[in-house]
């Protein structure tokens, strides 16, 4: 298991969503990703994005200018 | 037991598209959707862009489709093999700048693709003839199938009693007869059959996804095409057309004036690509001139850039030009009446 972070900053959606798709499919169970962008839209989408393709979402938070997702990749 | 066939699904966000799919998991076909970003879809950018809204939720619409369906959504970027499909569509453009039939082939055609290399054994879409000018008509929808490659692995549940049967409806993977004969412009079946499915925050019915299908978007793509000589584009240009007000005063340069503080604050991250305008001693927006730019230039559009500050009715109007190597140029000037602002200025 290993940790991984993905700057996804200054891209909007759906790019942050598909970066992280793209990473998470080189990543293997158990390993977690955080992903940082400044689109607030990310905030929802990489959730939704990992819900519906099984992955866990470990924590978000958000400062003024950022957005901050850590996934846990599961067997999907 | 029979195998469980699987359909891969194109998802845009829309009414159409959900229903299709659903469509499919009733009849038990395992579905995954697929979603593919030109870099002109309509959600996500400006919403992203423009100051926060807290009225309005930020949401993908694809995915909310996807998380609203339980299935898998795959999302792909095509930016980059999207220009050919733009710039040379073998069967021209709509009423604007949108090549929706190439579009539509091109997106099949991926698909196709996709199902190959993941075992997929159909493909499904949200398509209702009738429905859309270029792209959904009884007339094209077969060149669709045909020119993707897809050919009768392409089903389109919505009004599938309209057309042919398909491969899956032959083969008894699916229910010839629990698909749909919608056809037209009318909303009121998808509503009814949405209502009977559950759902009910879906994307506004029948809006448009892509940029390219708006009036203004396409005048200020061709008004780019134009000034640069060359029928050329980038991601950062797709971007920049969607964000502020745009101005050319001269054929040789264009003006791309932030509307508000979200757009601003976006223009800013372009400083090193253009030259760019603020305001010193009053609120104004931040403002980008994409060309080149004498020093007459500059202070030409330095008024045009204080008409549109919170100074538009002082004497004058402090602003720094600053050049993309960081060089910066202090100009004070009257700003410009409104009435000298040219209509045909406005791309």
């Amino acid at each position: 298991m290993a940790h991984y972070e993905l700057d996804a900053r200054r891209m909007f959606c759906p790019m942050p969503v598909i970066r992280t798709q793209d990473k998470i499919k080189e990543l293997k169970a158990g390993d977690t990703l955080e992903v940082v962008s400044t689109d607030p839209g990310a905030l929802n989408d990489i959730p939704a994005w990992s819900r519906i393709n099984g992955h866990k979402v470990l924590q978000t938070r958000e400062t003024d200018d950022e957005v901050f997702v850590t996934v846990e990749v599961c067997e999907s | 037991m029979s195998q469980q066939r699987k359909a891969v699904a194109l998802i845009s966000g829309g009414l159409d598209s959900l229903l299709a799919a659903r469509s499919m998991l009733e009849q038990g076909i395992h579905v995954e959707g697929i979603n593919f970003f030109t870099g002109f879809c309509v959600e996500g950018h400006t919403h992203a862009i423009r100051k926060k809204d807290k009225s309005k939720p930020k949401r993908n619409n694809a995915l909310w489709s996807a998380e609203q369906l339980g299935i898998k959504l795959h999302i792909i970027d095509i930016v980059e093999e999207y220009k050919d499909v733009l710039l040379n569509p073998k069967h021209g453009y709509g009423k604007n700048m949108n090549p929706c039939l190439d579009c539509k082939i091109f997106m099949v055609n991926k698909a196709k693709q996709w199902a190959e290399e993941n075992g997929f054994d159909f493909i499904i879409t949200g398509e209702v003839i009738g429905q859309r000018p270029m792209s959904q008509r009884k007339d094209t929808m077969p060149v669709i199938s045909k020119e993707s490659g897809a050919d009768d692995r392409l089903l389109r549940p919505l009004c599938a009693q309209n057309l042919p049967a398909t491969l899956p409806e032959k083969e008894g993977w699916v229910k010839r007869e629990a698909l749909f004969g919608f056809s037209g412009r009318n909303r009121k079946p998808q509503m009814e059959l949405a209502a009977k499915y559950g759902f009910e925050d879906y994307a506004k019915p029948a809006g448009g996804c892509c940029f390219l299908t708006d009036e203004s978007y396409s005048a200020k793509l061709v008004d780019l095409w134009d000034a640069r000589g060359a029928r050329e584009y980038e991601m950062d240009d797709v971007m920049l057309l969607k964000v502020g007000r745009h101005i050319r005063p001269a054929p040789h340069y264009k003006l791309i004036i932030g509307r508000e503080d979200g757009e601003n604050k976006f223009l800013q991250g372009y400083k090193k690509s253009f030259i760019t305008f603020k305001t010193m001693d009053c609120p104004g927006p931040l403002t980008l001139l994409d060309g080149v730019a004498s020093d007459t230039d500059l202070e030409f559009a330095a008024r045009i850039c204080a008409r549109y500050s919170q100074g538009r009715n002082s004497e004058t109007v402090t602003i720094e030009a600053r050049r993309t190597n960081g060089d910066t140029t202090t100009l004070v000037v009257k700003p410009m009446a409104s009435a000298d602002i040219k209509p045909e200025w406005h791309v």
